[in-house]
């Protein structure tokens, strides 16, 4: 058994034996009848086996066509774009709920008045269908992306319909997930939530070509408990129906499994679900050592999501370890007041006994319209997180303001902590004005490399740390988060990453203070363990990632933890 | 022509499910109505339109029509603009 500990090599690289020991409820199984092997990053965990279905990819345009009879293409592109109305409206009866009123509104879309007299306009003038929906779309599609923010996503749902009309009107099939009949293994080169919106319970697992550790893919994944693997080269050249095992934990993906295979695979999956649909209690090693697992959230929402298991007496976690207050305003022109806010704030601190919140982290990839800050050539090493305080100090104090007051109103004692801390003088100011308002637990959030290696000066100004592992781990590598080439350098496993990670917990061992992590390592199961070698004290993540975090932990002894840190650390 | 101008109460403002929900409505007003917000005017049964308006919490939109029915048609559009229909999707979950 290969210790999985061990940091893996780049995502083409050979493995040895894709078993997985150590961990209970990771299911047995081996792949020895595998005819061969392919490897990526594993990012949501569990094990399945099945036949491969590739998602069609967007039509090819042929060469423009002669126009005879303009009446005919017109038709056509009427045709064409009813056909994916009709299509996307299917999808959305079948999804149901979220997921089915974005389908309508892409099928509006599809629909849109505007988009057909165009087209239409363009057959008149002697364009064929395929290509006179192309330009009309195109057209649209520049519009949007002009306009920036929430409208230039948009501009991706135009080209999925794009590929969707030209397909119909050229008789292709239409690009978007497949639906064999049969439970498949979806491979993608990538996925956008377009595609997945509408994905259908016979799906086992998710692997693609591209995409990173804190892709759309993974988030998904994750979120519906799909085994997932990204960044795995070589894997749209199989061919459909090919019969393939995939680990969502190693990364690794058998080609050509036999029948027994499939089903042991199928057998063993379904016992390690069974297990963790029954873990409870708070998480602690197998001798006892107890390490907090917290929940990330957004809002009060998501600690009771309808209709799920999922809240946080549903998979028993122990507290709030990261409220992202940011997530409540994303799209406010308005800075949300005082009033506005304590209500929020106060939501949350009603369900939870234990709530850590973090202050608005606005940057990059969440910009804030309120703040109205300016655009950035390089919005990664801006003006984020706790920096925006240096432009707009009023925002911070209002904020703290607030959460004192649904501190005070809900009786709890809420621990604060402000993002992209970078210098003990920044912590400390920021201490000096949390206190000021009767917040008694006040931390940091360590993502940037010179805040992990003055963790121990940062604890004498603050009460806790919290690492950031995907924010600490892009300005470690310098390697943009979501840069689809650069994923085995984002892996958490980079001994770097860990190196950072075990300076911030002997910081807290020596200060007596506690050091936890909320990225998505945290909510790894093959992950966790490390970070509790390297002595952190809490684990903050998706709901859904508590149960088999909490079975990795209940697995192993704390000096086993410490052993597989060490063999990680190299 | 009939006109009406209210500001967008909803929180994510008109795109997503309060512009699936207005152009819905538009489409069945029975007049061709009008949206404007700034310097531009879209067909208000057109999604790519409302779309590209970029219409936040708090824009004042201006709707217009003609003809018969204008007036109860803008009535009824106007009042659904001046919903949160985000919140009303929070009590409906």
């Amino acid at each position: 058994m290969p210790d999985t500990g061990v940091p893996r090599p780049g995502p083409t690289a050979p493995t040895g034996t894709a078993g997985q020991g150590g961990t209970p409820g990771q299911g047995g199984g081996s792949w020895a009848g595998a005819a061969g092997r392919l490897s990526g990053l594993g990012v949501s965990q569990g094990r399945a086996a099945g036949p491969v279905m590739r998602l069609a990819g967007p039509p090819e345009l042929p060469a423009p066509r002669a126009v005879t009879d303009p009446g005919a293409e017109a038709a056509t592109v009427a045709k064409a774009l009813a056909a994916v109305a009709a299509e996307l409206n299917r999808r959305a009866m079948a999804a149901g709920g979220e997921a089915a009123e974005i389908l309508e509104a892409l099928a509006m879309i599809a629909e849109d008045p505007v988009l057909l007299e165009e087209a239409e306009r363009l057959t008149g003038a002697g364009h064929d269908a395929a290509h006179a929906l192309d330009a009309a779309f195109a057209r649209h599609r520049e519009a949007l992306a002009a306009l920036g923010g929430h409208l230039a996503e948009r501009a991706a749902d135009l080209d999925d319909l794009r590929h969707r009309a030209v397909a119909s009107a050229l008789g292709l099939p239409m690009p978007g997930l497949p639906s064999p009949g049969h439970p498949y293994v979806l491979v993608a080169t990538d996925l956008s939530p377009a595609d997945t919106a509408g994905l259908g319970p016979d799906v086992l697992a998710l692997v693609t070509e591209r995409g990173g550790p804190t892709s759309h893919t993974v988030i998904l994944a994750r979120g519906r408990g799909l085994p997932a693997v990204v960044a795995c080269g070589g894997v749209m050249d199989l061919d459909d129906g090919t019969v393939i095992g995939v680990d969502g934990g190693t990364g690794e993906i058998a080609i050509g499994l036999t029948e027994l295979e499939t089903a042991e695979v199928a057998r063993a999956e379904t016992a390690r679900r069974t297990l963790l649909g029954t873990s409870r209690g708070p998480g602690r090693t197998a001798d006892g050592h107890p390490v907090k697992l917290l929940l990330n959230i957004g809002s009060a929402a998501d600690l009771r999501p309808a209709g799920t298991e999922a809240g946080l007496a549903g998979v028993g976690a122990e507290g709030v370890g990261l409220f992202r207050t940011e997530f409540l305003f994303l799209d406010r022109k308005r800075a949300p007041s005082f009033e506005e806010q304590v209500g929020a704030y106060a939501e949350v601190f009603e369900q939870a006994e234990s709530v850590v919140v973090r202050t608005l982290d606005a940057g990059t990839d969440k910009p804030l319209p309120f703040l109205g800050l300016p655009a950035e050539q390089n919005p990664a090493l801006g003006v984020r997180g706790l920096r925006v305080d240096r432009l707009l100090p009023g925002v911070l104090d209002t904020q703290l303001d607030a959460i004192a007051a649904a501190a005070r109103d809900t009786g709890t004692r809420p621990w604060v902590m402000a993002p992209m801390v970078t210098t003990a003088e920044e912590a400390a100011g920021f201490a000096r004005r949390a206190r000021a308002r009767g917040i008694e637990q006040v931390g940091v959030m360590v993502e940037v490399p010179a805040a992990a290696l003055r963790a121990g000066r940062l604890l004498r100004e603050v009460d806790f740390l919290s690492i950031g592992t995907n924010d600490l781990a892009q300005y470690t590598f310098a390697a943009d988060r979501q840069h689809p080439a650069l994923a085995d350098l984002l892996d958490p496993r980079q001994p770097a990453l860990l190196e950072l990670i075990a300076l911030c917990a002997r910081a807290g061992r020596e200060a007596g203070k506690p050091v936890g992590v909320c990225g998505e390592a945290a909510g790894d199961p093959l992950i966790a363990p490390l970070l509790v070698g390297l002595g952190v004290t809490s684990l903050s993540m998706a709901p859904v990632c508590v149960p088999a975090v909490r079975e990795a932990l209940a697995g192993l002894t704390h000096e086993e933890c410490g052993h597989r840190a060490r063999t990680a650390l190299g | 022509m009939a006109q009406r101008t209210v500001a967008v109460a909803s929180a994510g403002g008109l795109h997503a499910r309060p512009a699936k929900l207005f152009v819905q409505a538009a489409a069945k007003a029975g007049v061709p109505v009008t949206i404007r917000a700034g310097e531009k005017t879209v067909p208000a049964r057109s999604m790519l339109g409302v779309l590209s308006l970029g219409a936040v919490q708090g824009t004042e939109v201006t709707l217009e029509a003609d003809g018969p029915g204008a007036e109860e048609a803008l009535e009824t559009l106007a009042a659904l603009l001046s919903r949160d229909l985000d919140a009303e999707e929070a009590l409906d979950a």
